[in-house]
């Protein structure tokens, strides 16, 4: 007896727990490939799987077995001319070595496979959030998100909840017939009773008989549903508290900005857009790149446009005071900046910047992530935000000296902190 | 009278697949091929990868390796490294064969009389499968197994469970009873007798740790002889920590059993590779001719089938390029085609070697063969000159000791014998794995275990040994200890875990 069965139609991914266990076992190396991985990256696809590469001997699953050496007596097909007791040269450590390559396929490789995009981000920004996500300010317009609350008698139709309505005309059914049925049966006992005498009063008869077509009739009139029975699924607003939060990319252009430097701060700046883009649904994005003047621009002129001049740093500063004046009032809204420059700025600006900073910003702002890329040495922009870190706890500032630095400082600024 | 020829379009369906399959069945039983029923199952290449990462496991419990065979699998496959098997089939009661929706008409023909009729065939009377597995119970079991272990996920975190399958895996290939004849599996049994083994296991194992001195039981204990534990040597590891390892809880056993299980269930297929797919090579060429014999077939399809068939059974020689180790289809193949032969066309030569089978019917000398051997014996019993000399079969020996390698015997006069009894050899596992046991146990003084491995051939074990003593410290709970000795009994190394030092 033989059966078929079209399995196409079920689903495919039988071995997705499998996979995800796999991951799971080797988040440690597999993090390493992705950080390591994102310094590769151009820009243009940062956001896209990954193949990761995990050492063999990391994943490989130990056995008993020979190893090496002894000795041993194999069958081979194929003889061409070889006769009995014929002496061969042993292959040299390196030319059995190859073979061996051959004859396992992949065996002496390391192990790759590849990482999805989702999994890909998921690892790459696990345990990152925005710090001090703490005002919890409700927006100007509040929304409002509907949900069910219970049944009321009044409502729409398409609200109507069919089985509590059901339900209600069949204890109203059977209420109403109740009373009915007791007054039928004692009109039936009566007939009975009249029936059984030996002289049956017809006439009391005919009456009991017209009572009881007269019951039946009203049994009948009992409405299958009424309008009393509907119910209706009550649905309610509710105001839904909402945090606002907006985030300035400052990014400095200036001429001594050379083309691995601002690769690099396109990079940072990749990195957090990805991150608040994935993990924050509503988030404001403001950037404002700047050499002798500022300028606010949208995100594919900040990232790709090329215009370029001298260094005033202050210039960003004000106009980003500005902005926030203007659009985004501090009691509403969560305030982030993430700067990044080479450092180099105009000697005189830099006390401008720190006083700016220090009067009209640093009170208004959750955190502020400052990062100096290649430095050659610290200048006096450096010196002037040591003296603002000083004065408040959420500023921070690092510098990146090669792209491998990306990563971690990006992952420092970032993690997620305990509440201290 | 003359059939109609059965349609070969290139687009198949499942009612032109039945039509074909009832042929191939009717001339199985014609063949007298004793089989399960058959359950065939058209699936996709995503899930034929799926299938294969759990080791063809129709259900598995989950595990991160089959997730990296998977992942490898997929990899391999995606680039084109690998093309996938065009059928898996499970041992089991209704036999579930897998075929790949991709494969035209032809392919699957050859498949539904190679896997169905004998790779079935073999699975029900090959006296291993027979012995060591239960096709009704498989299924069931699978399931039972993946279930459990889920729970004591859950209870017990994944964690937990995933470090303590990785151990199993690690000592699976010695989780085998390779002489005594195992009990048949049973669910039912297994289901109810589980809350009984809990306790039963655990007071047996708490009968060997006994701390609490007990008077009269030590009195008489002591005079016994100094009681090596266990008895004999226990070649079975798992089964032996299953039983004795002082610290386990109860699920933690019960998940080293299902691994022990899973291992015992696919024993037979190591040792029968030779065998099941030259059995199933065999029918289905065999078949396949007669339904062309019987007009049942057009020339097209024949000469696909072929062309196919002549792939499958390829032998590359040792120096080609991509030559991995003898083929088993092909070996097998040869050998029961030459078996055929034999039969009913001997010649001088095979009348010398094979006195017992000229002139007998094919048919019931090559199903006697199929019940009663494994590849092993299989070789040193049926592997005739014929074949040898076609395969050309040379031995090579490699000795450590000698410089150079060393023709030791080619397809001629002299070779004959010594060719087959080393290619018997090579298909032999206590051969081919090392031959480690429990050899005792420190019951009186720090619980150690000692573990015995003997040499064969003075072959070294591989460096995974100390990552495998990692695991079995891990289950057993106490250090761990292996001596090497070779075949005159002298010890030549000990490897012990904690404090990982080869002396």
């Amino acid at each position: 007896m033989t059966q078929f069965i079209d399995r196409r139609r079920n689903g495919k991914s039988k071995s997705t727990i499998n996979r995800q266990r796999f991951i799971r076992r080797f988040k440690q190396q597999i993090k390493a490939a992705v950080a390591d991985s994102i310094s590769q990256r151009s820009i243009t696809n940062i956001e896209q799987g990954e193949k990761i590469l995990i050492p063999k001997k990391d994943i490989s699953e130990p056995l008993f077995s020979h190893g090496k050496g002894g000795k041993r007596e194999v069958i081979l097909p194929g003889n061409k001319n070889f006769i009995l007791g014929d002496k061969i040269q042993r292959p040299s450590n390196a030319e059995s070595q190859s073979h061996n390559a051959s004859n396992q396929g992949e065996g002496v490789d390391d192990f790759i496979f590849e990482l999805s995009k989702d999994e890909f981000l998921d690892l790459f920004f696990e345990d990152l959030a925005l710090p001090d996500l703490i005002k919890t300010k409700l927006t100007h317009e509040p929304t409002f998100v509907q949900t069910k609350a219970g049944f009321t008698t009044v409502g729409t139709p398409p609200n109507i909840h069919l089985i509590k309505s059901f339900k209600n005309a069949i204890s109203r059914r059977l209420i109403f017939k109740g009373a009915y049925q007791k007054k039928e049966k004692q009109l039936k006992d009566e007939l009975k009773f009249l029936l059984s005498e030996k002289n049956p009063n017809i006439k009391k008869i005919e009456a009991i008989q017209e009572k009881l077509k007269k019951l039946l009739k009203k049994q009948m009139k009992i409405p299958f549903i009424d309008t009393n029975d509907i119910r209706y699924i009550n649905k309610i607003k509710q105001q839904k508290p909402t945090t606002q939060a907006v985030m300035f990319c400052l990014m400095d252009v200036s001429g001594s900005m050379d083309e691995s430097k601002k690769d690099l701060a396109k990079r940072f700046f990749i990195l957090l857009y990805l991150f608040l883009t994935k993990n924050y649904q509503k988030i404001s994005l403001v950037f404002i790149r700047h050499h002798t003047t500022a300028k606010e621009v949208d995100e594919k002129e900040f990232f790709y446009s090329r215009e370029t001049g001298g260094t005033v740093v202050s210039s960003a500063l004000e106009l980003m005071h500005k902005i926030i004046v203007e659009r985004f009032p501090t009691e509403d809204w969560n305030i982030y900046v993430a700067q990044a420059s080479d450092g180099d700025n105009w000697n005189a600006d830099s006390p401008k910047c720190q006083e700016i900073l220090e009067n009209f910003i640093m009170q208004y702002v959750q955190y502020y992530a400052y990062i100096e890329i290649l430095p050659r040495h610290h200048q006096s922009l450096w010196r002037a935000y040591i003296a603002i870190r000083e004065k408040f706890k959420h500023f921070a500032m690092r510098d990146i000296n090669d792209k491998k630095d990306l990563y971690p400082v990006f992952r420092d600024l970032f993690k997620k902190k305990s509440h201290a | 009278m003359r059939k109609k020829v059965l349609p070969n379009n290139s687009d198949w369906d499942i009612p032109l697949l039945e039509q074909y399959q009832n042929e191939i069945a009717r001339i199985a039983a014609d063949f007298n091929l004793d089989t399960y029923p058959n359950q065939i199952e058209i699936i996709s290449a995503e899930q034929m990868l799926d299938t294969y990462s759990t080791i063809g496991m129709p259900l598995g419990y989950y595990h991160w390796s089959f997730g990296k065979k998977f992942v490898n699998f997929e990899k391999n496959y995606r680039r084109g490294y690998m093309g996938l098997a065009y059928e898996i089939v499970i041992n089991s009661n209704p036999c579930i064969a897998y075929l790949l929706e991709e494969n035209n008409l032809v392919m699957q023909a050859t498949v539904i009389a190679h896997a169905c009729y004998g790779h079935n065939s073999f699975f029900k009377n090959n006296y291993l499968f027979k012995t060591w597995t239960s096709a009704d119970l498989i299924i069931d079991y699978l399931l039972f197994a993946r279930n459990f272990i889920h729970e004591c996920e859950q209870k017990y975190g994944v964690d937990e469970v995933e470090a303590l399958i990785d151990s199993c895996h690690a000592l699976m290939s010695h989780g085998v009873d390779r002489y005594k004849r195992p009990q048949p599996l049973s669910l039912s049994e297994e289901k109810a007798r589980q809350k009984d083994r809990e306790a039963y296991l655990q007071t047996q194992v708490n009968d060997l740790w006994r701390t609490i001195p007990n008077f009269k039981a030590n009195q008489q204990a002591e005079k016994l002889p100094a009681d090596n534990f266990p008895a004999d040597p226990e070649e079975n590891i798992l089964y032996f920590l299953e039983k004795h390892a002082p610290l386990l809880e109860s699920w933690q056993r019960e998940i080293i059993r299902i691994v022990r299980k899973i291992a015992r269930y696919f024993y037979p297929q190591k040792q029968t590779k030779i065998m099941n797919e030259g059995w199933a090579t065999f029918w289905h060429y065999t078949i396949i001719n007669q339904m062309y014999n019987e007009g049942l077939l057009t020339d097209e399809f024949m000469i696909e089938f072929l062309q196919n068939h002549t792939n499958l059974i390829k032998q590359l020689h040792y120096d080609e390029a991509g030559y991995s180790g003898i083929n088993p289809y092909a070996l097998g193949f040869s050998m029961f085609t030459d078996i055929k032969r034999i039969c009913e066309n001997p010649s001088e030569e095979d009348k010398k070697w094979f006195p017992e089978i000229i002139d007998k019917s094919w048919t019931e000398t090559l199903d006697f063969a199929m019940r009663n051997f494994k590849d092993e014996s299989f070789i040193s019993q049926y592997l005739s000159p014929t074949v040898m000399r076609d395969m050309k079969l040379f031995a090579i020996l490699d000795d450590e000791n000698e410089k150079e390698l060393l023709v030791s015997a080619i397809h001629d006069e002299n070779g004959y014998l010594k060719i087959r009894q080393l290619l018997s050899d090579s298909y032999n596992l206590s051969f081919n794995e090392p031959d480690i046991q429990v050899y005792s146990v420190d019951i009186k003084g720090d619980r150690s275990l000692t573990l015995h491995h003997v040499q064969t051939d003075r072959r070294p074990l591989h460096d995974d040994v100390f990552e495998v003593l990692k695991h079995l410290y891990r289950l057993w709970g106490f250090s761990v200890k292996l001596n090497t000795y070779d075949v005159n009994g002298k010890e030549i190394q000990t490897y012990t875990f904690p404090n990982n030092e080869s002396k």
